[in-house]
């Protein structure tokens, strides 16, 4: 299980950083977006994997979830949700503000704009 | 007395809301609501810092929740500092921005509120993720603010400065998270103690989480090598909320100095310390380059950035030293840096709006239309950020030099600093004589510059007479700022403070 989410997390992370380093704007919200996955499980699981355990002590139960962890993913997912909307947003504008979808504003000779 | 802590923090969102509900038409009153909530600050945090200036720490549990376990505001001389630096700050780009600014775009003065919220917020909150939160808010604002009034570069500006700080915001999160994983704890003062007491084994994931966040706040406060995106995002941004803007990079520098001596300071086991091998060399690499930046800007609101730029690194190479006397160097240099760098982008705008299309590039054009008044307040600036005599740019310097002569790295320090001082006083009297002296008296006018109203000036003057008043109050200023410096260096009475 361990093994399991943390490597769902190292590969999210990895992608999110790949794609963060693309030269246009959309890959590079597809990567903050995958980023904050990646991010927001990692808080998730700072509160330790259980399951069927209570959120609050109990007494006789053999131990509890800690309860803190997903409040903070809360915050973090509703904050990241409403940054890419943002960003999304930006984006298309300076799409149609700028000709062109490249993240410095100016397309720039080389592979990427042969392909 | 005790619900004042909270004013910073529920005043400007209450006047954005009520900004948001006068609506667009209704501009006079959405301003009068801003101008209203903007000054009121002002004058709490005035009362906040001669509160503070007792010595006594003032803890304000939200919904009465005790801490560890509440989000607590703790007020001390370090926040009452920044808090009235803010709001300072925040009146004069205000009363700068009514003039017209406010109307080139919507939302103008909420987004102001929101952003003045967010700041208030960051410097009083006790709790790591509250810290986040408030980062995000201001974040959020800075960006509608960035934008406003559209235009070409400021999208473009815009893209960088969301994307590298939307990845900042994920770092931060890993950091806390982290701590919050090996610590139980996001509460500042108990994460002291619990830093403190930590297992040896776990003393690698402490550091990991504790660099991790000097990451994030070096990137707040622009820092090499994580300045590149301020340039570019300050010079495009309107002038009031560039101004405005001079007291953001300081909450990546507060947050430094509140963290790093108080979580992982002198008591903190393992992670002792932990940023300061460094925050020097960093802070050296930041103000050399911001030097080079500024001499080789090609326009002056570019000058200007790349002096913020180098205006933090003279101020973290002092906080580097973590010693009593370099805090409150730092944090007198602080004061003044905040001031000067506002006073320069107001002007900057002053000046371009008198240079036709030459704007604000550093190009022979026709002279300005008031070439005395502009000129004299360009030179009382210059002198300022260069740190010449007899302003207090001068006095922090010194501070910061004095600082450093009895550390291992004196010879840096000094070197570098003058060094800086002296380019920053060849690509300011490049600038100066470019735009008043060596200009084309011939040129056919294509337009007819209006001299800039006694309304447009008065902001620049009420910050230049708070430069004035830090200098020749120089003595009580110093004396406040080495106070606070005390009270960072010894966490334990915030510690006490916090958990009873």
């Amino acid at each position: 299980m361990e093994l399991l989410v943390a490597s769902a997390i190292g590969v999210l992370v990895a992608c999110g950083v790949y794609l963060l380093l693309r030269g246009r704007t959309f890959p590079v919200v597809l990567g903050l977006t995958l980023l904050s996955y990646g991010v927001n499980v990692f808080i998730f699981v700072m509160g330790r994997l259980q399951s069927g355990t209570p959120p609050i002590i109990k007494t006789g139960a053999a131990g509890y979830a800690d309860p803190l962890p997903q409040a903070l993913v809360l915050t973090a997912i509703v904050i990241g949700f409403g940054m890419t909307a943002f960003v999304l947003a930006l984006a298309v504008r300076a799409r149609s503000a700028l000709g062109n979808d490249h993240v410095d504003g100016v397309e720039r000779s080389g592979p990427e704009r042969v392909r | 007395m005790s619900h004042l802590i909270i004013v910073p923090i529920v005043l400007p969102v209450l006047a954005a809301v009520l900004v948001l509900l006068a609506g667009q038409r209704r501009q006079t009153l959405a301003r009068a609501i801003s101008v209203a909530s903007t000054s009121g600050l002002a004058a709490v945090a005035l009362a906040l810092l001669i509160a503070a200036d007792t010595g006594e720490y003032r803890v304000y549990a939200l919904g009465q929740w005790a801490a560890p376990f509440g989000i607590v505001l703790v007020l001390d001389r370090l926040s009452a500092l920044m808090l009235l630096l803010t709001a300072v700050v925040g009146v004069c780009s205000l009363l700068y921005a009514v003039q017209g600014c406010d109307q080139q775009g919507k939302n103008f003065h909420a987004l102001f509120q929101f952003q003045l919220m967010g700041l208030n917020g960051a410097f009083l909150t006790g709790d790591l993720f509250n810290l986040f939160v408030f980062f995000e808010v201001f974040l959020i604002a800075s960006y509608g603010l960035l934008a406003h009034g559209g235009g070409e570069a400021r999208l473009r500006a815009g893209i960088h400065y969301v994307v590298i700080n939307l990845a900042g915001s994920a770092l931060f999160l890993i950091a806390v998270s982290l701590l919050y994983g090996v610590l139980g704890t996001l509460n500042m003062a108990d994460l002291a103690l619990k830093v403190a007491a930590a297992d040896i084994e776990d003393a690698a994931l402490i550091r990991s989480a504790a660099l991790l966040l000097l990451v994030v706040f070096a990137l707040k406060a622009a820092l090499f090598p994580l300045y590149f995106w301020l340039p570019d995002a300050y010079s495009s941004a309107s002038a009031p909320v560039a101004a405005l803007f001079s007291i953001m990079t300081k909450v990546g520098v507060y947050a430094i100095l509140r963290m790093y001596t108080l979580v992982f300071g002198a008591e903190a086991g393992a992670a002792q310390w932990v940023a300061a091998p460094w925050l020097l060399p960093a802070a050296l690499a930041t103000l050399a380059l911001g030097m080079l930046g500024a001499l080789a800007s090609r326009r002056l609101k570019g000058l200007i950035a790349y002096l913020t730029v180098a205006s933090v690194g003279t101020l973290m190479a002092a906080v580097g030293l973590f010693s009593v006397d370099g805090i409150g160097a730092a944090l007198y240099y602080m004061a003044h840096s905040t001031l000067i760098i506002a006073v320069l982008f107001l002007l900057s705008d002053l000046i371009a709006r008198q240079r036709g299309d030459h704007r604000d590039r550093l190009e022979r054009a026709a002279p300005v239309a008031q070439p005395v008044l502009l000129g004299i307040l360009f030179f009382v600036g210059a002198i300022g950020v260069a740190g010449l005599p007899p302003l207090s740019g001068f006095i922090g310097k010194v501070m910061v030099l004095q600082s450093a002569t009895a550390t291992g790295a004196v010879y840096w320090v000094w070197g570098v600093v003058l060094a800086g001082g002296l380019l920053s006083i060849i690509s300011l009297s490049q600038a100066g004589s470019l735009l008043f002296w060596n200009t084309d008296v011939k040129a056919e006018k294509p337009f007819v510059a209006a001299p800039a109203s006694a309304a447009a000036i008065m902001p620049v003057a009420a910050l230049l007479a708070g430069i004035a008043a830090l200098s020749a109050l120089a003595q009580p200023m110093k004396r406040f700022a080495g106070d606070a410096a005390v009270q960072l260096l010894h966490p334990a009475g915030y510690i006490h403070a916090v958990l009873g």
